[in-house]
């Protein structure tokens, strides 16, 4: 069966109502992150058996409350669904709702089936259901609706194989419309139903109703449903309220008629006992902070292990490829642009995965919620939401999957604002550029007999990012004016046990994200610097062997030293050495030289490259002999040959963790904040503060301690 | 000595004189019951129906974040958080 013939399902949903199990149960592994044409925002899809042997997709579409759309999550689905002629919409619909209440689920539930699409109900933790006391005429139910339903339970996987079995079959169209369209709005209905071709009233009033989803339509036809909207003096948003009330009085009708049993117990009690612990004034800050100090210990301390073994192994790598490989463009390019570039991706991985594993278990389990809960009124009074912090604690690994994040808050100011100072939360990448500096500048001593610190100024550099951060979003929030209102009405789930398998897809999945999202910049990245590095102007790259050994004729040197020297002596005539040497007198006030430009200058592909390129121009042989130690040496006994002293005074060193600390030297970053920002505007602004931020602060630290 | 009685029994029933009556989600007390009467704010209005509050329902201020803001509340089963300054769009009887 071919990928086009193969029918499309699309999982719609209510966020809490067991949507993501379903989706795992039925898909497995075999699942993909893809992009909707057309939308720039990902797509999560994946095979499934039907019933009868065949295949199906499923899309997972994210968790909305209605078909009107407030954040750029519940827009995605409403464009999906509304546009019926593309090749992309889903030929079949399983709208999930949570079986222990089915008030607000039926409520989308209804929309869904008035949309004209084939639509089966799946009541989800029909379990939960039953041990709080409900039962309900699902016979009655179908028949009411008009639409197969299912009950199921999507955390054991209780009814998909009937479920499987339902998508087989030719699910029949509902006749009579849930909701009847207004007297005042059968016009332009039909008006847009003749001009467009649209095949169902309810389809068409939402494109009235809807401006802002309707990306799909070509210009004209936008322009069309326009002069329709102005023609009949059509209000998008008037008619909600009230038919928001038909539908929940059609839905209070219903439930009357299908329900055998109510449950007794009206208030929830068990979250309840369990918010007065962690939602407490004092405790419920310490638990949280307490939370956050494991997430850190996580990242810094047990990751290490198999990041040292990745870098290991890539090191390997790309010592037996230039070992082995007969010399050459190609090989010299596999060897040291590639798979260093490769490596310097997977190198994260482990701390990516550790951080979503918490963040994976915190959202399963309900608590997310209480964080968002406790921290919007400190957030807000910077100009950021309290969804805000999921962002801003990822972005301690790495910036990509934080921005990503964002896509939660439905004001778009506050998700700007959250986009633009994520990325000076110090992330992994530099981390090993902090701990050679500090290394080199901070003695490694205790103060009051049990703080490090080196240790201490470690923190302090993450603190001065946090910092950053804040406050930055505090001056963005002065800075951007818009009118619309944030708001935050957010459902606070029950609490339960996580279930580890989706715990494991969410790694997997954004594990997956990072890799192929940083993957395609870094390389391409490396791979341009391989190129600046290796070649330059002239003759001098091809001589090299034959000047340094001109050069130190009366040296007595070892085949390493030699190797060393024309590695260095290359660096330096080749174009990144001419750019490093070009940018020098605007880096000079921050106490920098050419080779520091140079670090500077190939950090933009990842930071921690800075490591390597030290290695490289201070030529203590291939960076994979990679003892700290002797960087660190290296780097302690080199001469500023103005002063005579040393170069990296505690000055430099400063102003170089500043630098590092504030300035956007991150492609795959700026190329992520340019697709979830829909523009260069964004993105650019973003590193033009940032940057001026880093030149302004290292300048004054460097003339300050100078 | 009638004054100290009145106090003690307003005491012994948390009788609270100079607290007006709520007349919105925002004025509510931790654990007091209101039913909804309707919203001053018609943009929010939808976005809270569709999140489960709606005009009728028994609505329960079960306690406010440690500054204060935002709240949470029990509605139709369901347990959200707003903001107060959203909580004081919904009216409620009492």
């Amino acid at each position: 069966m071919t990928a086009s013939s193969r029918p499309k399902i699309a999982l719609v949903g209510n966020p809490n109502s067991g949507k993501s199990s379903l989706f795992n149960y039925l898909t497995g592994l075999n699942q993909k992150i893809g992009n909707f044409p057309g939308v720039t925002v990902e797509k999560k899809s994946g095979l499934t058996t039907l019933g009868d042997g065949s295949t199906a997709e499923i899309i997972d579409l994210p968790g909305i409350y209605s078909i009107y759309p407030r954040s750029l999550d519940e827009r995605i689905v409403a464009e999906i669904l509304l546009d019926h002629h593309a090749p992309t919409s889903p030929d079949k619909i399983v709208v999930i709702v949570d079986g222990t209440n089915l008030k607000r689920g039926f409520l989308l539930l209804t929309q869904i089936i008035d949309l004209g699409l084939p639509t089966i109900l799946a009541m989800n933790m029909m379990d939960l259901a039953a041990k709080a006391g409900m039962s309900y005429d699902f016979v009655e139910l179908s028949k009411k609706l008009g639409i197969p339903v299912v009950p199921i339970n999507a955390r054991n996987g209780i009814g998909l194989d009937e479920l499987k079995k339902q998508l087989t079959k030719t699910i029949p169209l509902p006749q009579e419309p849930v909701f009847t369209i207004w007297k005042e709005a059968e016009a332009p209905v039909l008006a847009i139903r003749e001009r467009l071709g649209v095949d169902n009233n309810y389809e068409a009033y939402q494109f009235l109703e809807q401006p802002q989803s309707l990306k799909f339509l070509s210009t004209p036809n936008q322009e069309v449903v326009q002069s329709i909207r102005k023609r009949f003096e059509f209000f998008p948003g008037k008619f909600q309220g009230a038919e928001t009330i038909q539908r929940y009085s059609f839905i209070q009708d219903l439930l009357n008629a299908i329900t055998l049993k109510v449950s007794d117990n009206t208030w929830k009690k068990n979250s309840s006992y369990i918010d007065r612990i962690l939602l407490h004034r004092v405790g419920g800050y310490l638990i949280f902070f307490g939370i956050l100090f494991l997430i850190f210990q996580a990242i810094f301390a047990w990751a290490t292990v198999p990041m040292d073994f990745i870098d290991g192994f890539f090191a390997d790598v790309s010592k037996y490829l230039a070992a082995t490989l007969p010399r050459g463009v190609l090989s010299s390019l596999l060897a040291e642009g590639i798979i260093p570039g490769i490596g310097g991706i997977m190198i994260f991985v482990p701390q990516i995965a550790i951080l979503f594993a918490f963040i994976a278990v915190l959202e399963e389990t309900g608590y997310m919620a209480r964080v968002v809960f406790l921290m919007d009124k400190i957030m807000r009074k910077f100009g950021l939401n309290g969804k805000s912090v999921v962002p801003l604690i990822s972005g301690v690994a790495c910036a990509i999957p934080a921005i990503m994040a964002t896509r939660t808050i439905d004001n778009w100011k506050e998700r700007t604002i959250t986009i633009l100072v994520t990325p000076l939360m110090s992330c992994s990448a530099r981390l090993p550029v902090f701990t050679i500096l500090i290394a080199l500048i901070v003695p490694d001593q205790k103060a009051f007999g049990f703080f490090n610190l080196q240790g201490l100024a470690l923190m302090g550099m993450y603190l001065l990012g946090f910092v950053a951060a804040i406050l930055s979003a505090w001056v963005m929030k002065l800075l951007i004016r818009v009118k619309e209102r944030s708001y935050l009405i957010m459902e606070l789930p029950t609490y339960r046990i996580p279930k580890w398998s989706n715990v494991g897809y969410t790694i997997l999945e954004k594990t997956k994200a990072f890799v192929l999202e940083a993957g395609k910049i870094i390389i391409a990245i490396s791979v341009i610097l391989w190129v600046l590095a290796s070649y330059g102007p002239g003759d001098s790259i091809d001589r090299a062997r034959e000047l340094v050994l001109e050069e130190n004729q009366n040296a007595r040197l070892t085949e390493q030293g030699l190797e060393d020297r024309i590695a260095a002596f290359k660096l330096e005539h080749s174009y990144a050495g001419r750019i490093g040497k070009a940018i020098e007198p605007l880096i000079k006030p921050l106490g920098y030289d050419w080779k520091i430009g140079i670090a500077l200058i190939t950090s933009f592909a990842a930071r921690e490259v800075f490591v390597g390129t030290m290695a490289t121009i201070y030529s203590i042989g291939s960076v994979n002999e990679d003892d700290a130690a002797t960087i660190k040496d290296r780097m302690r006994a080199e001469v500023n040959p103005v002063t005579g002293g040393p170069r990296f005074t505690p000055a430099v060193g400063f102003s170089l963790l500043v630098f590092y600390t504030f300035a956007m030297q991150c492609m795959s970053t700026l190329a992520v904040v340019y697709r979830e920002t829909r523009g260069w505007k964004w993105p650019m602004i973003q590193l033009a503060y940032m940057t001026v931020l880093a030149y302004v602060s290292a300048f004054i630290v460097y003339q300050l301690l100078a | 000595m009638l004054a100290i009685g009145t106090a003690y029994i307003f005491a012994l029933f948390k009788i609270n004189l100079n607290k007006p009556m709520a007349h919105n989600v925002a004025e509510m007390r931790p654990g007091e019951v209101g039913i909804v009467a309707g919203f001053t704010d018609e943009h929010l209005s939808v976005k809270l129906m569709e999140m489960g509050c709606l005009p009728g329902s028994a609505i329960r201020f079960n306690f406010s974040a440690p500054f204060g803001d935002p709240v949470c509340i029990s509605v139709s089963g369901y347990e959200l958080s707003l903001r107060l300054e959203e909580a004081a769009t919904i009216s409620i009887l009492n």
